[in-house]
């Protein structure tokens, strides 16, 4: 076999990068609301390659997930029910190309910072190395979330967790105790059916893989939970099961629980290491996996409860596409 | 590049050749459900090149079945999602899809007005 | 030119675009789509940096930004379903607000007193 040279990747990444930043125009400047929604989810996904060639594969995981997959779900529901409302009409030409010559005067000046940028740039991979094996982790991007920058996952944790909180307090004071209804899109097809009785199972395998390899491969809790929480999306789409009412003691269990038990083990790290979320060394490794499997079950639900949206009464919420109230929800 | 590559690199090729196709078909047909005809057989068989021409770059056993198994997975998708789309372009036509929706959906579908969520079998 | 600047340059283009969409487009939804184009630039340029401390060390990446960034994409994610829930409750509250003979067969009365509806509509309506 003649050797022939492999080709450089980085001829790949050129037509990449246009197409990411062809597909970000198109979708701007797109006619139609629902158009520009679904290619923001191939977006997502060709962005999602981009973080792979740029050699952060958990946050290509991350954001296919949740900016491909859940971001999608969420922004094509918001579309059913807003419709293409034009509230904003569209300036003369000249302010049109001046607003278009700021912004990119903004773009140009970015690009100066990061073509500019140090030849020598200052990076802790050396000391996150140096490190990582007192956590006995060999992902090192777990390694700084769980245990190098803990306070910062502890709170985007309580953030997920008070975003769920937020979200339900838009639902109107009498829809308290009913379901939430964002999902509710009248009779599923048959093939929907199918496949959210097919691939919960699998959906749960995969999650709960990505959760538990993440300690040592890309993964982690993240894009588990995304997983978890796209299956359940599933179910509730399919109307094989319904999102659960706010009032629900088990929903508001599987909330709180990720960030409680960071926040006790973190607490008991005061008295056990000697600092806040600090792990005593005998028992690093356990108790980072029980902090990531309690994250893992409150990022699930949590992200399955911003796409179910706010608790609201049957025929409160229209489908923009037909124009009128929809018919297949009953209280 | 050894044999290894040179098969991943002939095959990534072909599939990737039948999704430009798909896309030329997405382009030319005259109307939805023909596009979307195009599409999925041509997306279908794409795939499966494609993972075939990654086969040697996969270790034996685990990462060679987890391949097949993103295989199977998109094509169950990719089967269900086009009879998802093509339900929603007949409605959107304005008429019911061919065979209906049938029993099992109605059944479905009443266990889910009835709100018994998992009554449905 | 390395990957990191091909894809830093990517992420400035996508911040000038987002830009440009959050400020003239069309609907709320629109708008709140470029504000996402415009963190998801700002997070390329993000990788880019990491991507930089991982040439120089001779890894991939650097993981500390690569942790920063996956924060920051679960914290936009939510608050994107936060402005969406608020976007489809102000819809719905226009529709209960508006005259009676535009909504048939709408079950809420307009008795929403009790709601605070924001204001005004343009109140939800900025990210």
């Amino acid at each position: 076999m003649p050797e022939i040279p492999l080709p450089d990747p980085r001829w790949a990444d050129l037509p990449l990068a246009f197409a990411v930043l062809g597909l970000a125009l198109w979708l701007t400047l797109t006619r139609g609301d629902r158009a520009a929604v679904i290619g923001f989810t191939g977006y997502g996904l060709l962005v999602a390659v981009a973080w792979v060639r740029l050699g952060s594969v958990d946050v290509a995981l991350t954001e296919a997930a949740l900016g491909g997959g859940l971001m999608g779900v969420l922004l094509l529901t918001a579309v059913a029910r807003l419709g293409s409302d034009i509230d904003q009409p569209r300036p003369s030409l000249p302010g049109d190309l001046l607003i278009g010559l700021l912004c990119l005067g903004v773009a140009a000046g970015l690009a100066v910072v990061v073509l500019g940028l140090p030849s020598s740039p200052p990076s802790l991979v050396a000391a996150v190395e140096d490190h990582q094996a007192a956590t006995e982790l060999g992902n090192p991007v777990a390694a700084v979330l769980i245990a190098f920058r803990a306070v910062d996952t502890l709170l985007e944790s309580v953030v997920l967790a008070l975003a769920v909180i937020v979200l339900w307090s838009f639902g109107a004071d009498r829809a308290w105790e009913a379901r939430p209804r964002a999902l509710d899109f009248g009779e599923p097809s048959p093939a929907l059916v199918l496949l959210a009785r097919l691939l919960p199972p699998v959906g749960l395998i995969v999650g709960v893989h990505l959760f538990w390899t993440g300690a040592d491969h890309p993964g982690g809790p993240f894009q588990g939970g995304a997983v978890l929480a796209a299956m359940a999306l599933l179910v509730w789409l399919a109307r094989l099961g319904r999102p659960p009412p706010v009032t629900d003691g088990f929903t508001r269990l599987g909330i709180v629980v990720g960030p409680l038990m960071f926040l006790l083990i973190g607490l008991a790290g005061v008295v056990l290491a000697g600092a806040f979320l600090g792990y005593p060394d005998a028992f690093t490794k356990p108790l980072i996996l029980l902090i990531e499997a309690a994250k893992t079950l409150s990022v699930a639900v949590a992200l399955a409860l911003l796409v179910a949206g706010p608790p609201a009464l049957s025929g409160a919420l229209s489908m923009r596409r037909t124009g009128s109230t929809e018919t297949g929800a009953k209280a | 590049m050894d044999l290894a590559d040179g098969f991943t690199a002939i095959f990534v090729s072909l599939g990737a050749f039948f999704f430009f196709a798909g896309w030329v078909g997405l382009v030319r047909f005259p109307d939805s459900l023909s596009r979307l005809h195009a599409l999925s057989k041509a997306d279908n068989l794409g795939l499966g090149l494609v993972i075939i021409g990654l086969m040697p770059q996969a270790s034996w056993p685990f990462g060679m079945l987890k391949l097949v198994a993103l295989w199977l997975l998109g094509v169950l998708i990719g089967g269900a999602t086009a009879q998802m789309l093509a339900g929603a372009i007949h409605l959107d036509d304005g008429r019911e899809p061919p065979g209906g929706n049938g029993d099992f959906a109605r059944r479905t579908s009443e266990a889910g007005r009835n709100n018994e969520p998992g009554a449905a079998h | 030119m390395t990957e990191a600047q091909i894809y830093g340059i990517c992420g400035a283009g996508l911040v000038g675009i987002g830009l440009y969409g959050a400020i003239l487009g069309r609907s709320a939804l629109r708008r709140l789509l470029a504000f996402n184009l415009m963190g998801s630039g700002v997070f390329l340029v993000f990788g880019a940096i990491a991507r930089r401390g991982g040439i120089v060390d001779g890894t991939l990446s650097d993981p500390v930004p690569q942790a920063l960034v996956i924060t920051g994409l679960v914290v936009a994610f939510a608050a994107t379903a936060l402005a969406v829930a608020l976007l489809i409750r102000l819809a719905a509250v226009d529709r209960e607000e508006a005259p009676p003979s535009a909504e048939p067969g709408s079950a809420d009365a307009p008795s929403v007193a009790t709601t605070p509806s924001a204001g005004s509509p343009s109140a939800g309506t900025s990210p």
